[in-house]
């Protein structure tokens, strides 16, 4: 039973560090030694994408979450499109799918309107591309110098498909990892625009909704698709140390087949950073049963969002709980969960 | 990706991998300078690669690492003050101070950024006119040339509001200081191909004749890692000693002179702490007197900063070779990336990190 008078559990940060939002170990110890415990149940306590409720028989996803990108309008996007993609994605990586989103607003006073109408159209756009209507919403202002321009907060619900049995447990020695494209690139775009760091690229986000192509994959994969994530922030590496821990195996990685573009390399060779850490928009990691691979990435790579699918690696066995890669030049090497922001390095 | 796919592929490492095999007759033990080659060298699993009669011993050339805990102290101190913009490259931010780091610092309240180089800190200087802006200048030979650029640049502007906490090290001062150490085991060094760069490798002679030993200048890159090794097993093997250089697309004997001339005209050499190691007589550039009003230490009331280190991390040993991480009672333990002891434990190029990052799977 917890109560006030319980200790804080993460008593050696006495004030949230910007690493406990960076998707990372401490975002994970953030989430399970203070949220979890507190708000225990069992739909939480799955930690999926998003809470899965029966309701008369019938399985029901719902998912949240907020958006803070800056700059708020990015090649490839904006923060209107994204925080569609966003939860309408987390509802499909739970095999749902999306009924209805809500959309909540902080405003900081003193933000252009044109701006928000800019938003609001493109948020329009993104949520009838998917066929979802936003059907509640909520408006908050903030006094001007309280709030960084705009955020946007959107909820989903979605029904989950009678096939889809998703969940990171399910993730068996044998399987094989797919993913539905080059990866890193949303980070990529973002970083090329923030102040202090332009680079001249034509890099876009790669912010795409990944309903249809989840629906499609379900219908030929149905039960023995065992794990669907999409590597947002934390990057396809934490995602994968994410499932490799719940479902107690190994996952092993080769390098040469992870796809990265040639810009987003430069990149990251540049900056220090590595790209399996760099979040993605657009991108679903697919853990499939070794019998159907080909054939769903078959179906992935004849979707728009998943021409250049590959499968990066397989479930295996030994070191359970850890992510491992075979690198380029025929080494081994751990591929361990972040630990905060990737920061560039000096020289 | 041009330039970098050619060094990295697999048949061209494995058949320097072979050649080292037939070259090697006994054991050695080499040193990599430069944090960025230990990382590659585990990132890549190359040491595993290796016979197992080589050992690769993980030089000092951390520039995070090797930053005395004083100097963190004291940035923190000039970030803390409500009038300062604090930059800092980002690598070290999350370098454990006596009680703090920077990034901690920033979350409660300090007003600290990330900047990609001097210059975007001194355009902040002009963007502020009435705030203080304050670079941490760290790093080796590599990073010198343009932060001498941003403090002359910063008199041609004529800014009064920038100045630099100076921390710069030399890497010939600590390759000499672990050479005369009574406890040294290294046999050869692959030297730093960017510091090199810069500084050329002239300086390097004298090192390699006093203690007859074999000196490769080497790039980064798993093949150029490979190819360093192989030079430098083979100059041991044959008994000869001297400069040799692998990085031969960038590095020449004179370096970049330009470089050279502007950092000689900003900085001196002066004694420097290094952290884990100890005070190393001329190992160090501070600020030429006739630059001293962009010098933060003066700027600034810094008295009664006082330090203390963590009894337990072995930092020293790990930076001067004489021990690896795992053999630290602390790794992985008390000491991990969220809760570091010490720098090498943080920064991307501290060996440390390198272990706990990519080490082996079990």
């Amino acid at each position: 039973m917890i109560d006030l008078q319980c200790p804080i559990p993460i008593s050696d940060y006495p004030v949230v560090t910007l690493a406990h939002g960076g998707g990372g170990r401490l975002s994970q110890m953030l989430i399970e030694r203070m949220f979890v415990p507190t708000f225990s149940n069992t739909a939480l306590e799955a930690l999926h994408d998003g809470a899965i409720l029966e309701l008369n028989g019938t399985r029901l996803a719902f998912s949240t979450d907020s958006f803070t990108v800056s700059p708020l309008f990015f090649p490839g996007g904006d923060i209107g499109s994204l925080a569609v993609h966003g939860t309408v994605n987390d509802l499909a990586m739970c095999g749902a799918r999306p009924l209805a989103l809500s959309a909540g607003f902080i405003l900081e006073e003193g933000f252009p309107m044109e701006d928000l109408w800019r938003i609001l159209l493109s948020m329009q756009r993104a949520a009838a591309e998917v066929g979802v209507p936003v059907v509640t919403g909520d408006t908050k202002v903030v006094e001007r110098g309280k709030g960084d321009g705009l955020f946007i907060n959107t909820t989903g619900l979605g029904i989950v498909l009678p096939s889809a049995h998703i969940a990171p447990q399910r993730a068996a020695p044998g399987d094989v990892v797919l993913i539905n494209g080059p990866i890193a690139e949303h980070g990529i775009a973002i970083m090329s625009q923030r102040e202090g760091l332009a680079f001249e690229t034509d890099l876009v986000s790669d912010s795409a909704p990944l309903v249809d192509l989840v629906m499609r994959l379900l219908e030929v994969g149905g039960e023995h698709v065992h794990v669907l994530r999409d590597p947002t922030r934390g990057g396809v590496a934490s995602a994968l140390n994410e499932i490799a821990a719940k479902a107690r195996v190994g996952i092993r990685l080769d390098e040469e087949r992870i796809p990265v573009a040639d810009a987003v390399r430069g990149a990251c060779e540049i900056l220090g950073l590595d790209p399996l850490y760099v979040a993605n928009e657009g991108k679903c990691i697919v853990i499939v049963a070794p019998e159907v691979a080909d054939r769903v990435l078959e179906i992935i790579r004849a979707h728009p969002q998943g021409g250049q699918a590959t499968l990066i690696g397989e479930v295996v066995q030994e070191h359970p709980g850890k992510v491992f890669m075979r690198s380029r030049i025929g080494g081994l090497r751990v591929v361990d969960m972040l630990s905060g922001e990737q920061l560039p390095r000096i020289c | 990706m041009r330039f970098v796919d050619e060094f990295r592929r697999e048949a061209d490492a494995q058949k320097l991998v072979r050649a080292i095999e037939r070259l090697v007759t006994r054991p050695w033990t080499i040193m990599e300078i430069c944090g960025g080659q230990t990382h590659n060298l585990i990132k890549f699993g190359i040491d595993r690669l290796l016979p197992p009669s080589i050992t690769l011993v993980h030089g000092p050339g951390c520039p995070v690492c090797v930053t005395p805990l004083e100097l963190i102290d004291k940035a923190i101190r000039i970030a803390q003050q409500p009038h300062v913009i604090f930059t800092s490259f980002g690598d070290m931010l999350r370098v454990p101070g006596s009680t703090s780091d920077l990034l901690s610092a920033r979350a409660q309240g300090a007003d600290v950024r990330m900047v990609y180089s001097p210059l975007d800190a001194l355009a902040l200087s002009q963007k502020y006119p009435d705030r203080e802006v304050v670079f941490f200048a760290v790093g080796f030979e590599t990073t010198a040339p343009g932060n001498a650029m941003a403090v002359w640049q910063a008199r041609q502007l004529g800014l009064r509001n920038f100045s630099i906490l100076c921390a710069h090290v030399l890497v010939p001062p600590a390759m000499q200081a672990i050479l005369a150490s009574s406890d040294n085991r290294i046999q050869a060094f692959l030297a730093a191909g960017h510091v090199c760069t810069v500084m050329g490798t002239r300086e390097y002679e004298p090192i390699a004749e006093q203690y007859r030993i074999p000196i490769v200048v080497t790039g980064f890159e798993p093949l150029d890692l490979l190819q360093g090794l192989y030079i430098a097993l083979r100059a041991l093997e044959e008994g000869r000693w001297g400069v040799e250089i692998q990085y031969t697309r960038s590095v020449t004997r004179d370096g970049n002179v330009a470089a050279q001339q502007l950092m000689h005209q900003v900085f001196e050499m002066c004694d420097r702490q290094w952290r884990g190691i100890g005070l190393i007589p001329a190992s160090g550039y501070c600020l030429r007197s006739s630059w001293a009003e962009f010098d933060a230490e003066r700027r600034f009331d810094l008295s009664g900063v006082s330090t203390q280190e963590s009894s337990i991390c072995i930092a020293g040993q790990i930076l001067q070779g004489l021990k690896k991480p795992p053999q630290c009672p602390a790794f992985g333990i008390q000491c991990t990336p969220e809760h570091p002891l010490g720098a090498p434990m943080v920064s991307s190029e501290g060996a440390c990190a390198a272990y706990y990052q990519y080490g082996q799977p079990g």
